[in-house]
């Protein structure tokens, strides 16, 4: 469905300023791993900045999404896939140092090498799981 | 002034994931599906979002942040064993659930409790690698 792209293609502009924003508001780059992770971990410094961050992430989709305008996650139902997803998606993004926001957006952006080998990395292991799952479980 | 600039800038991130539909993870593992109902918006996000940071590296050459000290230091080029490793554990829960770590703080308050099971098992994920690197040192040490 094209308007879907389009839609995409907006709110990829918004990611991408909000990036924008805060390199040359902050010097700070927007990972979302980096940020919650720094403070999970007390690895991260600069927290006020990191709490501001993630207050306006969290918040934005609350409001929108009481003002009417809902999208759904969809997500699973499968206790098991959820816990074991959000681990692996946990442990990795923090192993690799960063996750689609930070080695995606961000460091391919700045055409780093190793932004682009992680993308590579995560959109291969994604697609061999997605396929894995419906072919092997038809989920 | 970095906590508002902050701020705005977590808003729009919020804002453009919601919009997009990357909180949505039948787009994003729809996209990850190359060999069934392939769903490209993915790619149109990222593209989108690649341009205005592209603008963005260049316009910090020669300058400071405006509320800052300095830019990032220029990316390091090795292609580490744990970057390799951890993207392909983060790319297997990615395609297991199709949430990310943005899109997954995004959409807490209206995931519901799949939502929170998983952004709970990622805070645990994370909470957990500082130990995990010191016992994988000290196994390498040991050996």
């Amino acid at each position: 469905m094209p308007i879907d792209w389009i839609w995409g293609l907006v709110g990829g502009l918004m990611i991408g300023t909000a990036g924008a924003v805060l390199l040359l508001g902050t010097g700070r780059i927007m990972g979302a791993s980096g940020m919650v992770g720094g403070l999970v971990d007390r690895t991260g410094a600069d927290k006020a900045t990191t709490g501001a961050f993630l207050l306006g992430l969290i918040g934005t989709p609350a409001v929108m999404s009481m003002a009417g305008w809902q999208v759904s996650t969809h997500a699973t139902s499968l206790p098991w896939l959820l816990v074991l997803g959000g681990l692996c998606v946990g442990v990795g993004t923090r192993f690799a140092n960063g996750c689609t926001s930070g080695h995606g957006v961000c460091g391919m952006s700045r055409l780093s090498v190793r932004g682009f080998a992680a993308t590579a990395a995560y959109i291969g292991a994604g697609i061999a799981t997605v396929t894995a799952l419906r072919v092997g479980l038809g989920l | 002034m970095r906590a508002l600039i902050a701020l705005v800038s977590g808003a729009l991130f919020g804002a453009g994931l919601h919009v997009s539909g990357m909180t949505d993870t039948t787009k994003v593992r729809g996209f990850l599906d190359i060999g069934g109902a392939w769903d490209p918006t993915l790619a149109f996000v990222m593209g989108g979002a690649l341009l205005p940071m592209f603008i963005a590296w260049r316009l910090t050459h020669g300058r400071t942040p405006v509320a800052g000290t300095a830019f990032p230091a220029p990316p390091r080029s090795e292609i580490t064993r744990p970057l390799m490793l951890g993207s392909i554990l983060f790319g297997i829960g990615w395609g297991l659930v199709g949430l990310c770590p943005g899109p997954a703080l995004a959409s807490i308050s209206y995931g519901g409790w799949q939502g929170a099971l998983f952004l709970a098992a990622m805070l645990t994920g994370m909470w957990a690698v500082p130990p995990l690197r010191r016992l994988l040192d000290s196994d390498r040490r040991a050996a």
